[in-house]
């Protein structure tokens, strides 16, 4: 796996062992927060939202004895930043092949950042139906968020500058299963702290913002 | 570097394949979108287009509306027939004027060829070219192909049959650029006085219709355009049915698999025969659908970017 141009990795966060453990124990959360079953469909967030919804559900299917649905959602369409980014992120679908009035769907993403990609995720959800509930999980909450959003189930809560990035790899999609702590290399110019002019702040630009 | 790095659509001749092949993974990107329970999504909200045809137009118009509606973009469609046109502005003036509203993006047929890119030259807005002349027509060609590659999953070695009034048509210019960049082999076929001098440095030509459906992956019929036609072309439109129309018995010398296209509207009996037009084989509604996406597409990456692209 290539990093972002511009970036090292300082710390690994989790390993594969640690990464399966806390998905484990995320899935035990959710089946004692409902156990009636019936009604829960996961939806992962593309690219890498995607195979954590499946394991999730796979997991809980092992512990309640029936497998949730799954589903995708790719933002790409209800980005707030599509007129401020240079170049268009390439679209793959969306996929919610199941109706999802009355049901509790857990949105499930890999990091929790600003928080504008699960205002994208809400608003795309939304227009496929009225869920009975919405409740999200994420395996990494960072922090510095520009939303009134909070993560049902986090499987780990870090402390980040805004000059980092979480870097999350799956086996699914990139061969192995690891969480990293990048940094700027040395001699790049820092972004300054706090709330800076938008189009004036770095961003990976074809990416989310990890 | 963006996917699609130009301002403008004008035409597929400047494009390379790879941006070719960028509008047609958006448009398959986007396919999902038109299944949905609420076919709106807020992508590009606040962008305004403007519609300008200056000739008439169903399909082209219509599918550019819904594309617009279904981005959540604001749109104005303008007919020539119905607007100061007929009070003899011309046309860098209507265009002028209409900038001054701001639009972003202006999507304009017209009968002279070039008249987009006189507008590109002129105009802020993103220009889009929905026909000009006997020129281009870029997003009919990409619509062709969006089918050709839904249904055959490839263009690379495809054989493709042009058969019809080459000489009067944009598709056929738009479609002979777009194929042959993504190659595919393609054949040309009318009757000498409807094929234009030249043509045969882009592709070959038949003036047999049974040559040129040998052994063809997909047949695009191209429409009769008594419309432009100043001369005598041929005898009657019964004799033109008689020589090169498609037909049943026609058809079979292609292959098994075969696709056939036309982008409307259809003279029915005149180039195809009603048979062929709702035959199994037929995908013509398939590129009307696939018209809406391909557009879509190009609004997508031409409004969606930002300054850089």
């Amino acid at each position: 796996m290539g990093w972002p141009a511009g970036f090292q990795p300082r710390q690994e966060l989790m390993d594969a062992e640690r990464l399966g453990r806390t998905l484990a124990r995320m899935a035990h959360e959710i089946v004692e927060r409902h156990p009636e079953m019936s009604r829960l469909a996961f939806v992962g967030v593309r690219s890498r939202g995607v195979p954590l919804a499946r394991r999730l559900a796979t997991l809980v299917g092992q512990a309640s004895g029936s497998e949730p649905r799954v589903g995708a959602l790719d933002i790409t369409l209800y980005r707030d930043d599509l007129t401020t980014i240079a170049a268009q992120p390439v679209m793959k679908g969306t996929d919610v092949a199941f109706p999802i009035n009355g049901s509790t769907v857990v949105l499930v993403d890999d990091v929790l950042y600003t928080g504008r990609t699960v205002r994208a995720a809400l608003d795309e959800l939304i227009d496929f139906g009225r869920p009975g509930r919405i409740e999200l999980a994420v395996l990494v909450d960072r922090g510095h968020r520009e939303f009134p959003i909070c993560a049902d189930y986090a499987g780990s809560v870090i402390a980040t500058s805004r000059d980092e990035i979480v870097q999350v790899l799956l086996k699914e999609e990139d061969g192995e299963d690891r969480v990293v702590l990048l940094e700027r290399e040395a001699g790049r110019p820092k972004t300054r702290r706090g709330p800076a002019p938008r189009e004036a702040r770095p961003r990976p630009r074809s990416r989310k913002q990890r | 570097m963006s996917a699609y790095p130009h301002r403008h659509l004008l035409g597929i001749e400047p494009l390379e394949p790879a941006h070719i092949q960028a509008i047609l993974d958006t448009a398959d990107g986007l396919r999902e979108v038109l299944d949905r329970p609420i076919k709106k999504v807020p992508t590009l909200r606040g962008k305004t287009v403007v519609n300008l045809f200056y000739e008439p137009s169903t399909r082209t118009r219509s599918s550019f509306e819904v594309a617009q509606k279904v981005l959540s973009a604001d749109s104005l469609s303008i007919a020539a027939a119905a607007s100061s046109v007929q009070k003899g502005e011309t046309l860098l003036d209507t265009v002028k004027n209409l900038e001054a509203m701001n639009p972003d993006m202006v999507v304009i047929r017209h009968a002279s060829s070039g008249a987009p890119h006189f507008l590109a030259r002129h105009c802020r807005s993103a220009i889009v070219n929905a026909g000009d002349g006997a020129h281009e027509h870029p997003t009919q060609a990409l619509l062709d192909a969006l089918t050709l590659r839904q249904k055959k999953g490839r263009l690379k070695g495809l054989r493709v049959a042009i058969v019809g009034d080459i000489l009067h048509s944009r598709v056929a210019r738009s479609n002979v650029w777009l194929l042959s960049k993504m190659g595919a082999e393609v054949v040309l076929c009318a009757p000498p006085t409807l094929m234009p001098p030249g043509i045969e440095a882009l592709a070959p030509v038949t003036y047999r219709i049974e040559e040129a459906l040998e052994g063809a992956d997909a047949i695009m019929m191209l429409r009769i355009q008594t419309e432009r036609m100043t001369g005598a072309y041929f005898p009657s439109t019964r004799e033109f049915h008689v020589r090169f129309g498609l037909t049943e018995e026609r058809v079979r010398r292609a292959r098994r698999d075969v696709l056939i296209l036309h982008p409307g509207p259809m003279n029915r009996g005149v180039e195809i025969a009603s048979e062929v037009a709702d035959g199994p084989a037929s995908v013509i509604l398939d590129q009307v659908t696939n018209g809406v996406l391909v557009r879509m597409a190009v609004l997508y990456l031409l409004l969606g970017g930002g300054e850089a692209a």
